[in-house]
């Protein structure tokens, strides 16, 4: 059984450039500076969450994603990561895009909806899931788009994007035959590693 | 005046000159064949002598960066806020030197100093300097306190351009560099304000080309002038509002020149207030110093390529509401560093006071530099062990 950040951390080249968007306090950037001599970069807005990264060294940016990131130029790093996030963004879609357009390759995580308790949840007590997970009520979530392992795969077929890999854990970050099997009903993280073809 | 030194404060602290007889040849072809610096010193060098922090000051900053000299003093130093035992810049755990720069009205050698070849005092003729001559007097203040690298280097506004400066040309001299509310050139907006300062000055009648102490005079109006419109620009349409509105001085309009709205006797007074500290012929070299600083221009406008020498950690800092030195100046250095690869962070704080909030205490503000030097001392610590 490995993480997700384990399975991350085996996906990635030593020395290279890494952009990691909203990278909260930094643990995954921080875990590949140490083991992997990137040189990683993070973008964040939550104070607390910058102030972590600059209490352990790791190079931060306050920088608000929604509003552009065109600051970076393309293909200016070899791997834009975004864990855990993509469905806070007003344009998921658009997003991608950009990540493509900066990194030659991209890893993103996510919650995928399409587990079967969530599915459950919606079935059969009619109301939006709410999990450990995702713990948020539908009015005050971060949460502003929902999708499962399946969309994105949807997605990125619809963009010629290129699935590099994947990988499915459940609630714990923890991978199982069971969740590579059916990744869509049995994963509660997907990840994916992309790229243009 | 203190009744007691605040238990955060420094102190009383004592000027110290130093002297310099190497000769010193200046950006604009010049060489001062000797001058002076004064400086303060806050806190204990170690051993390694590895704990400096040199702070560069602002356009119209001083030696005097905290502390009292004296307990009648009104006011502490002017970034006492930050720089003191357990404040953002801990002189418990480092060794702050702030000095008064090259050109300086405040003890250093300038315009108001005796040129030692004439016998007269310089004024007029005190050679302009640019950032990279105060940067390169710098280098030799450090060399004689003994320290060849130093923990930081931290400056604000103007004082964030030496810093810059200090990491293309003596990129092993220090570790980390902090670069508060400042750009990496001046922009048009910019060079237009300093202009119009700087005419301010020359048109007064009582300036008589910069030789008005030899004159018995001084050009306070067209200082106070210059001081008045720098002021409008450090602060924001927000903190002025805040501050003043539409306070008037009588219950009526009075139809008359002289001071109706509040705001307008704030500036009069910070204008004439100005003129008893300052010398206007420093006032015009640090602006000049600033209008000339752009260390891009070396690399055709490439800022990346010039900062690709830079070796040492960086935190930039800038504020919401600052438009003379606004965020997207800053965010100018940080692009640029990353795309140089070099270690990076970057803060955008909210603030109401517009540039001035670099000189201000503002929380987060204080919490993100404090974070920021406390790794780089529990690093010099480890390195010790």
């Amino acid at each position: 059984m490995r993480s997700d950040l384990e399975i991350i951390d085996e996906w990635v080249l030593p020395n290279i450039r890494v952009l990691d968007l909203a990278c909260g306090p930094g643990e995954l950037l921080h875990h590949l500076i140490q083991n992997k001599q990137v040189n990683g970069y993070g973008l964040e807005i939550g104070h607390d969450d910058l102030n972590t990264c600059i209490e352990k060294g790791i190079p931060v940016l306050e920088q608000n994603i929604d509003e552009g990131l065109q600051n970076f130029d393309d293909q200016s790093f070899d791997l834009v990561l975004m864990t855990h996030a993509l469905q806070q963004f007003r344009r998921p879609d658009l997003l991608i895009d950009e990540m493509l357009r900066i990194g030659k390759e991209c890893i993103i995580t996510f919650p995928n909806f399409g587990h079967w308790r969530s599915r459950m949840h919606l079935a059969l007590k009619g109301r939006m899931p709410v999990s450990d997970f995702l713990p948020y009520n539908w009015y005050d979530t971060p949460n502003i788009h929902f999708f499962t392992f399946q969309d994105f795969e949807r997605l990125c077929e619809e963009k010629n994007i290129k699935v590099l890999r994947w990988a499915a854990v459940d609630g714990q970050l923890k991978d199982h035959w069971w969740i590579r099997s059916m990744p869509n009903l049995f994963s509660e993280t997907a990840i994916f590693h992309i790229s243009r073809s | 005046m203190p009744d007691v030194i605040p238990a955060d404060s420094i102190g009383i602290v004592t000027p110290q000159i130093a002297q310099f007889d190497t000769p010193l040849t200046l950006s604009c072809g010049q060489t001062l064949s000797s001058y002076e610096l004064v400086y303060e010193t806050y806190g204990t060098l170690n051993k390694a002598a590895s704990n400096a922090i040199l702070i560069c000051h602002a356009l119209s900053g001083d030696h005097h960066a905290a502390g009292y000299h004296a307990m009648s003093d009104k006011k502490p130093g002017w970034w006492d806020s930050a720089i003191g035992p357990g404040k953002a810049i801990d002189t418990n755990k480092f060794f702050v030197i702030a000095l008064n720069n090259l050109g300086g009205c405040c003890g250093s050698t300038g315009p108001t100093s005796i040129n030692p070849e004439t016998g007269q005092r310089w004024e007029a003729s005190f050679p302009i300097v640019t950032v990279e001559d105060w940067v390169e007097s710098q280098a030799r203040l450090a060399n004689l306190l003994g320290i060849q690298t130093f923990a930081a280097i931290v400056g604000g506004s103007l004082g964030g351009m030496q810093v810059l400066e200090w990491s293309i040309r003596f990129p092993t001299r220090l570790q980390s560099a902090v670069i508060v509310a400042s750009a990496p050139k001046l922009s048009t907006q910019n060079i237009a304000f300093n202009e119009v300062a700087r005419q301010s000055i020359r048109r007064d009648p009582d300036f008589f080309d910069g030789n008005y102490l030899d004159n018995s005079s001084v050009p306070t109006n067209g200082l106070g002038l210059a001081r008045m419109l720098g002021h409008i620009t450090y602060l924001s349409d927000d903190a002025m509002g805040a501050k003043f509105g539409r306070q008037m001085r009588h219950d009526s309009y009075q139809y008359n020149y002289g001071v109706e709205f509040e705001v307008e006797s704030y500036l009069r007074y910070q204008g004439e207030a100005f003129t008893k500290r300052f010398d206007a012929n420093t006032y015009m070299l640090m602006t000049k110093a600033l209008d000339y600083f752009d260390p891009a221009a070396q690399t055709n406008g490439d800022l990346a390529t010039v900062l690709s020498r830079a070796q040492c950690e960086f935190l930039l800092v800038s504020f919401t509401t600052d438009w003379r030195f606004s965020p997207e100046r800053s965010e100018e250095i940080v692009n640029a560093l990353v795309k140089a690869g070099k270690q990076v962070s970057y803060a955008k704080i909210e603030a109401a006071e517009g540039h001035d909030a670099f000189l201000f205490p503002i929380p987060r503000y204080m919490s993100v530099l404090n974070t920021f030097l406390t790794r780089v001392a529990n690093r010099l610590t480890t390195e010790v062990k």
